[in-house]
């Protein structure tokens, strides 16, 4: 274990991206073959399951280090990481270890089908086996969160500088469904896969915010369409197989099933640029019926019908074989609508439709019904435009509609974990009904670093009471709370529920009197939701 | 009660003086030079002789009476005398005396010897006012060779790749214990005017630190290659920070034992060292006083009061506005 340790120290020492691909990169070029396989497991979030649940961890921890339970529980909040908080507290390591990483996730997953005496034995033994950095680890490894400031992305680009593989085949290869138990380094990432080509994507072209709608030019050089909330997805379909990437160049084929019929109806070498939406009865449904498909490796049937996703296509990169991203929009767009028009309803695949204006007002106009269609805003595409890589000013621009906003008041206050241990930065917000202040809505972002800094020391001197790692404040602060949409939601006591809500500014002006009122928050609901 | 809490700190009524009080009193007896323990604007100033300089240059034009550490002082019907508290140069406990019955007052304090400080000395009494900065079972300090080690070995590598290395550290106290303690032979050391100002006092008084450049305006940087740059924590990305370049940064604090703090403040390294006692620093030192009684200021005092109930002392809490190292202050995460 000790150099991935070296590893993870390295990295934990910098916030540099390149010397954070050198450090993976020497790593990769020097380890074994089989904790190389299980460092791209734990950095593309493979891990075995939790052999040993928190709780017994607090208190072997605590036994160990000679402290009550409630000291432990009170150190916890402050370091903000359960695995480091333990670390921290054990004493000094009596014995040493020449274990392996593999050797060691060999006893993290051998923990699950214990009795808890003898998990308790192997934990504590660990303990007393590792210097704290491997400690710390140890602990990662068995309560299942490695996020050490590494993407699966920066992982597959030491690992293409360590081997010599191109980035795009590597991001293939090691995709899909399996564990170090079923495959190995050299099956995995040695050997040469013959559908990788056929599963390269192209990448994304990202529009900027628009500023100013003078700097367009003319209406008639422009294609409008809304812009819809759901996963901006490359589908590609190329040697009768399809493939589905996110933004992030995820390979999520397998989450979408519903797009396994595409290659029947559509031919080889053909890629689509689109947004992935939840779909009923030709309109998109809500962002959350799709949010509940992020993340699922395997989709239930039940999910499949509830929240079936479609490909709404925008736009067409590769045509009969041949990269067209050079052809102007409008010649790609009649490629698209031509390969799309006549297929059955029941092909997962829809045109994304165009909105008509002759001049900006009119569009303007288009743009302020967003809320109503559950769209964000329209995007704006000039026709001659090709497809560009990244973000690029000038050709594509999203022109958002501008969040609804409510001043609140801040009532509760909760740590942060990770990098924002120790601040105060998860706040529960309220608005009067009568004399009463209503809890409506958390946020944690949209404050500068400062500013929680400053709102974290006020937070400890104004604490009213304290329930477990929330603390209820004097209600004093007042913050404009920024959200892109607003639901019934009978699960909360306000009986609603806000979309990305966020803290959009601090208003140091606003007495807490003149916060807004559960009735605003209704209005809102009867018009928005 | 030999001392009491008063709205201006800590009181003897038996001696009418104020223990580093942060409101104007008449007589003021101060543990050390640091800002939010030596405050402006008091009649009168007693403190050792050790830590006047640095408080006469940061406080101007003061009534500052000194004392040997030891030396027994009669003041009304109080019997003091100050105690080496190993926080910074000149840094003491102070011992109060009233009628057989013992108050002692820690200021801030660490129990390892950094070899610059006068190193602390347990001191018997009744009574004991703790600081208790890192009164969490999380703190644990490693040894200070260990750190200078570490740092040692940072300076070497980027001289090496050819690179600064700006190590932040507090004006007072932390700067001159890392000078002290570098392997000064590795290279060039230059330093922030504020670190220098306080060099230069603590060399005055007959300490010994390795030789230092201030960087000013005209210092052309190019002729110290590699240097060790001891900076104040709020020059640390600051305007003055431009002219080394891509330098490699560091803090040195306690805070650093903390993985998300550490990140937070998106330097290199942190580097953990403390000019507070740790958990068992703390633990042991209550011991050593013999105190039935312990009251506990700055830190984290709710949670460290009712662990040493539970040990069986009689434990309170003094709510103080010593602030300048608790993780509260938006820069205190490297200023203790």
């Amino acid at each position: 274990m000790k150099r991935f340790a070296q590893l993870f120290t390295a990295l934990d020492q910098t916030t540099k991206t390149n010397a954070k691909v050198a450090a993976l990169a020497d790593y990769f070029a020097a380890a074994s073959d089989e904790d190389k396989l299980w460092t791209i497991a734990l950095l593309s979030g493979r891990r075995p399951k939790r052999g040993v649940n928190t709780t017994l961890l607090r208190e072997w921890a605590a036994e160990r280090a000679a402290i009550p339970l409630w000291l432990f529980e009170e150190s916890y909040p402050i370091v903000g990481d359960l695995s480091e908080t333990i670390a921290l507290v054990l004493p000094v390591a009596e014995e040493t270890s020449a274990k392996t990483l593999t050797d060691w996730m060999q006893v993290v997953a051998g923990l699950g089908k214990l009795e808890v005496a003898d998990k308790k034995e192997r934990v504590l033994s660990a303990w007393n086996s590792l210097p704290p950095i491997e400690r710390f680890l140890f602990n990662k490894l068995i309560t299942g969160g490695m996020r050490i400031g590494v993407s699966q992305k920066l992982m597959t680009r030491a690992l293409a500088k360590a081997t010599g593989i191109e980035e795009t085949a590597l991001a293939h290869r090691i995709m899909g469904d399996w564990t170090p138990h079923s495959t190995t380094y050299e099956a995995l990432v040695l050997t040469e896969d013959p559908t990788a080509d056929a599963s390269k994507p192209y990448p994304f072209y990202l529009a900027y915010q628009l500023d100013d709608l003078d700097d367009l030019g003319s209406p008639e050089d422009w294609r409008a369409e809304f812009k819809w909330d759901g996963i901006r997805g490359q589908l590609i379909v190329r040697d009768s197989q399809h493939f589905l990437w996110s933004r992030g160049e995820e390979l999520i084929t397998d989450r979408f099933p519903e797009f396994a019929q595409i290659p029947d109806f559509i031919g080889n070498g053909t890629v689509f640029d689109g947004e992935i939406l939840a779909w009923g009865d030709e309109v998109p449904l809500p962002f959350n019926a799709l949010q509940k498909r992020i993340g699922r490796k395997t989709v239930p049937k039940k999910l499949l019908s509830e929240a079936p996703a479609i490909l709404y296509a925008y736009d067409l990169l590769e045509h009969e074989g041949q990269d067209i991203r050079d052809a102007g929009y409008d010649t790609r767009r009649d490629h698209l609508r031509a390969l799309i028009a006549d297929l059955p309803p029941t092909v997962p695949l829809r045109l994304s439709a165009s909105l008509d204006f002759d001049n900006w007002n009119t569009l303007a106009a288009t743009r302020e019904t967003s809320r109503d269609r559950m769209a964000e805003g329209v995007m704006l595409k000039r026709g001659s435009s090709p497809y560009l890589s990244g973000r690029k000013k000038g050709d594509w621009w999203k022109w958002k509609v501008d969040p609804l906003v409510i001043d609140a008041v801040m009532i509760y206050a909760q740590a942060g974990h990770g990098r924002r241990a120790n601040l105060f930065t998860d706040f529960t917000f309220a608005v009067w009904n009568g004399n009463d202040l209503v809890p409506f809505t958390k946020a944690y972002s949209g404050l500068t670093d400062a500013e929680f800094r400053k709102i974290t020391a006020w937070v400890r001197k104004n604490t009213l009471e304290r329930y477990g790692p929330v603390r209820q404040v004097t209600p004093e602060h007042v913050f404009e709370i920024a959200f892109e949409g607003i639901q019934a939601s009978p699960r909360h006591k306000s009986g609603l529920a806000l979309r990305f809500p966020r803290m959009s500014r601090w208003r140091h002006d606003k007495p807490i009197q003149e916060a807004n009122t559960l009735d605003d928050l209704k209005e809102m609901l009867e018009t928005y939701g | 009660m030999v001392l009491e809490f008063r709205p201006q700190g800590i009181y003897c009524p038996a001696g009418d003086f104020f223990i580093d009080p942060w409101r104007p009193v008449d007589r003021a007896l101060i543990t050390h030079g640091h800002a939010d323990h030596a405050r402006w604007g008091h009649k009168s100033y007693l403190a050792t002789k050790a830590a006047a300089p640095v408080m006469r240059f940061r406080l101007g034009e003061i009534t500052l009476d000194t004392i040997e550490y030891e030396e027994a002082r009669q003041i009304g019907q109080a019997r003091v005398s100050f105690h080496p508290a190993g926080h910074v140069p000149g840094s003491a406990q102070i011992r109060v005396e009233v009628n057989g019955e013992v108050w002692v007052v820690s200021g801030d304090y660490k129990t390892v010897d950094d070899g610059l400080s006068e190193p602390f000395e347990p001191v018997r009494c009744h009574t004991f006012i703790s600081e208790c900065t890192f009164g969490l079972p999380v703190f644990t300090w490693d040894k200070q060779d260990d750190v200078v080690a570490q740092i040692n070995g940072w300076w070497q590598k980027n001289k090496e790749e050819g690179r600064f290395s700006v190590l932040g550290a507090y004006a007072l106290g932390k700067a001159q214990r890392i000078l002290a303690n570098v392997d000064a032979s590795i290279g060039p050391i230059l330093t922030h005017g504020a670190v220098e100002n306080t060099n230069e006092i603590l060399r005055n008084q007959g300490l010994s630190l390795p030789d230092t450049t201030r960087v000013t305006p005209e210092t052309n940087v190019k002729d110290h290659p590699g240097a060790l740059v001891m900076a104040t924590p709020s020059a640390m990305g600051g305007p003055w920070m431009r002219r080394f370049g891509q330098a490699s940064t560091a803090f040195a604090s306690g805070w650093m034992a903390m993985r998300g703090v550490r990140r937070r403040r998106a330097a290199d390294r942190g580097f953990i060292m403390s000019d507070h006692a740790d958990w068992d620093g703390l633990n042991e030192a209550i011991k050593a006083t013999g105190a039935e009684r312990v009251f506990v200021t700055h830190g984290y005092t709710s949670v460290f009061a009712r662990w040493l109930s539970e040990q069986g002392y009689d434990a309170g809490i003094v709510e103080t506005e010593f602030e300048g190292e608790s993780l509260d202050q938006p820069d205190a995460e490297v200023v203790e």
